[in-house]
């Protein structure tokens, strides 16, 4: 209970006048910041941070947490309105997200994507406040075996879980894994894939090619169907919200799912992105409903949402009680306390209490602030597809060159991304899935180091993924996934070709 | 009459001649070839908040990370941009190390040494339950290891692989080294038991040092560090005995510096001299230093450059020997 009077003292500190004015500026410019795509959340802490070096470290990290929050939030609005994911982890959200947005029912989608969020961030913060040390003594166990055996876990689970041709969704994975070989070979210090090129010997960043796979082959297919405007007037107001929230409780299941694979992701560090993809996967499979993911289900929504920000919240928690950065905002917050005189470790719940209980409080008010705000938004940018798309088309794809030259500011990029674009469409024409390709673009080298990591320490046995409990479960749960998908196709097709159901039949395809 | 004239004029041109001296009219860039949160990063934020905090310039500091292919992409970018004064990178070891690894056309002399900041240490730090109480048997441990003992760094081919690649050879053990994507996460794995040893910088395995998680067992230096406050277990940094007294002669220190692009004016390089040795004066930059325990070393003009040189040949030998050069 000395934690909780803790509490109790950090939201006194949180609440002060200044400090609460901090926390609505931060989210508010949070939200700008996570809109545009490219400048995404650790760039708009990045350039705040040196604003908030003459503050008090509590009032500071409060305006910047902030900033994180409303960027969380504004990155699914894009990602729902237009096909272009701010983040990574904002990816899953675009699967049914988009479509929801096209058939008139954005409104829906954002306020269903936003309250995820909260509940997502909202559990994750509950674990911070309550098991702290005990969930940081539990990322220590994770070595290189165990990282690979996540990653792994995550790719089985796509494939397993995935009801496209699973060849085609293979296929995609391993175009994925070859972008995502090309640049520095971190492992062996050489230079890969670049053919001399030192434009390639950045990689290929992520955010270019999601926002060439997804905005601007989105933009190619709309042209193509000659700009039609697809989406139906809907009557967008307030009521809303509430009538959405009204439907909420019946994905309860789904929703605690995805927010105990979240914080369970989010803890073992560099988790959200892998989060939100398992969180779809799976509501994907155990939904009754998980024919109609992909069309615009609003589960395909809180899925991915709430165990994204369930674990970009829990992963605030190893860089605090550990000093490992569990995101790339985190790396940049984390710079923030070592210039403001702070040690992120172990000691800095015993040192900092105040500091560490006012963020935890801010992060519990920061939420709630976020909430309101973004939610008194929606009618407003829900009106934004009423637009005819030939207005909002061009103004698209200029904000996705901006976002792509942003990155590295490269013009080299902008063609990366309209080369992309095409790629996308074409995939799209042929039916093969882009998430899987995204999925392994980002995780496919982490994968890799972790992988080789292992290799090298064992002397290159692979008895390593196989040497305490923690590991081997993760990989036979990997496998069992992977298998789950084709076996029940096998059971289904069993039994389909003795009832001849046509629906069965279709989908096992 | 005309002597007058003549000092007013000779007033004129005095005051002419300071109104010349180079002032930077633009915000003022420090790109870092590193990601944020790193120990460069660390530098350039804290040289930020100095320079903002003393208002040694008008125009604002913007720091900007570009950490692609080993901090090529940073060194790419102000090769790039010769004859820019608005622009400047903080370098360590890497500056020839990344280079020599990858063989890029990049070469240091193409830019303009500014200041040398400080030296930093490495340390062999092991976790807090180890059985090892000195380099020596860690060393001892080592050689009857099967499969061979594994030391954890930051990347290949760089500060620590080198370090660990001349353990082998002075020690005559075999190692497995494990490269990880930064010094923090090599303090985690090793906290967590997952490596038997580590090389940190000593500003990133304090934290695990104070939380009771890790410990140093030597310094790879000639001399015991300056710095005699407490850290943790009642020891200071100047407490860590060198390795060498443990029989491990292995020493090895990595510069922090600033330079600037290729091609820009003497005065405007002046400028810079002047901002960093502000910079390096004042007391925050000292609880800096003191605070991630690093060897200050102020050097600018010559200084920097032959001591630029000589670093470079030591390190052509030593990447050499271990075979790191892209062939």
């Amino acid at each position: 209970m000395d934690d909780f009077a803790s509490l109790v003292a950090g939201f006194q500190v949180a609440l002060s006048w200044h400090n609460v004015g901090f926390m609505a500026v931060g989210v508010i410019l949070g939200i700008v910041v996570g809109v545009l795509p490219g400048l995404g959340g650790p760039n708009g802490v990045a350039i705040l941070l040196p604003l908030t070096f003459g503050m008090d470290p509590t009032s500071a990290i409060i305006l910047l947490s902030s900033i994180y929050w409303g960027a969380l939030f504004g990155g699914a609005i894009t990602s729902i309105l237009f096909n272009i994911p701010g983040e990574a982890w904002s990816v899953a959200t675009t699967f049914d997200g988009y479509p929801m947005a096209v058939q008139g029912k954005a409104a829906e989608a954002l306020t269903a994507a936003f309250t995820a969020s909260f509940i997502g961030a909202l559990s994750g913060v509950v674990l911070i406040t309550f098991v702290a040390p005990l969930v940081a003594q539990f990322a220590l166990r994770f070595g290189p075996a165990e990282f690979f055996a996540v990653f792994l876990l995550t790719f089985c689970s796509f494939i397993g879980m995935g009801r496209e041709n699973r060849a085609k969704i293979i296929a995609s994975l391993c175009i994925g894994f070859l972008l995502a070989a090309v640049g520095l070979d971190s492992i062996s210090g050489d230079l890969r894939m670049t053919f001399g090129s030192t434009e390639l010997m950045r990689g290929f960043d992520f955010l270019i090619v999601v926002i060439g796979l997804f905005g601007v082959s989105e933009i190619l297919l709309t042209v193509e169907e000659g700009l039609v405007f697809k989406g139906k007037q809907a009557k967008i107001d307030l009521m809303v919200v509430l009538r959405t929230w009204a439907g909420l409780p019946r994905y309860w299941a789904t929703l605690l799912r995805s927010a105990v694979v979240g914080m369970w992701m989010g803890v073992t560090p560099g988790g959200a992105i892998a989060a939100s993809f398992m969180g779809y996967g799976l509501a994907k499979r155990f939904s009754k409903r998980g024919k109609n993911f992909g069309k615009g289900e609003i589960e395909g929504v809180l899925a991915p949402e709430t165990a994204a920000h369930a674990a970009g919240t829990s992963a605030l928690l190893p860089m605090l009680a550990l000093g490992i950065p569990g995101s790339a905002t985190a790396a940049v917050l984390l710079g923030g306390l070592l210039v403001w005189g702070l040690q992120p470790g172990p000691m800095l719940f015993v040192e900092q209490k105040d500091f560490v209980w006012g963020l935890i409080a801010s992060m519990y008010l920061g939420n709630l602030a976020g909430l309101i705000i973004v939610l008194a938004t929606v009618p407003l940018f829900a009106a934004i597809m009423r637009i005819p798309f030939s207005f909002v088309a061009p103004v698209i794809l200029i904000v996705c060159a901006i976002g792509a030259y942003t990155i590295s500011n490269s013009i080299f990029d902008i063609w990366l991304m309209l080369v992309f674009g095409v790629v996308g469409y074409v995939f799209k024409k042929l039916d093969y899935p882009l998430a899987p390709m995204i999925l392994a673009l980002v995780l496919g080298d982490r994968a890799e180091d972790a992988f080789r990591q292992a290799l090298l320490g064992s002397g290159g046995s692979l008895g390593v993924f196989w040497a305490n409990g923690l590991v081997a479960t993760l990989v036979v749960l990997a496998l069992l996934l992977l298998c789950w998908g084709p076996a029940g196709d096998a059971i289904a097709a069993l039994r389909g070709r003795r009832r001849t159901d046509p629906e069965t039949a279709e989908a096992t395809r | 009459m005309k002597q007058q004239w003549l000092a007013a004029t000779a007033i004129l041109a005095a005051g002419i001649g300071q109104a010349a001296a180079w002032e930077p009219t633009k915000p003022i860039e420090i790109v870092v070839p590193f990601s944020a949160g790193g120990a460069s990063d660390q530098m350039a934020r804290t040289i930020q908040g100095i320079i903002q905090k003393h208002q040694f310039t008008t125009q604002p500091i913007i720091v900007v990370n570009k950490p692609a292919a080993g901090g090529a992409e940073g060194m790419l970018d102000i090769q790039k941009s010769a004859g820019d004064a608005h622009k400047l990178i903080t370098t360590s070891s890497g500056i020839f190390m990344t280079p020599m690894a990858t063989k890029l056309a990049l070469n240091w002399t193409d830019y303009t040494p500014v200041a040398m900041l400080a030296q930093d240490s490495f340390l062999l730090w092991v976790n807090a339950k180890s059985p090892y109480k000195s380099a020596g048997d860690l060393m001892t441990a080592a050689k009857s290891a099967n499969p061979a003992m594994k030391i954890g760094g930051t990347s290949s081919k760089r500060e620590d692989n080198l370090l660990v690649f001349a353990m082998e050879k002075q020690g005559g053990a075999k190692f497995a080294y494990i490269p990880y994507t930064s010094g923090g996460q090599a303090s985690t794995q090793l906290s967590g038991g997952h490596v038997e040893a580590n090389t940190n910088n000593p500003a990133e395995d304090l934290a695990n040092w104070r939380g009771g998680a890790t410990r140093p067992l030597c310094v790879f230096a000639e001399q015991k560090m300056a710095y005699t406050e407490k850290v943790a277990d009642g020891q200071s940094w100047a407490d860590i005995p060198t390795c060498a007294s443990q029989g491990l002669n292995v020493s090895y220190q990595m510069l922090r510096g600033m330079f600037m692009p290729g091609k820009v004016g003497k005065e405007q390089q002046a400028f810079y001299v002047d901002l960093f040795k502000k910079v390096s004066e004042t007391p925050e930059w000292k609880e800096y230093l003191a605070r991630n325990a690093l060897v200050p070393d102020y050097r600018d003009g010559e200084a920097f450059v032959s001591f630029l040189k000589a670093d470079e040949q030591k390190h052509e030998k030593l990447m050499t020997e271990a075979g790191f050069m892209a062939k």
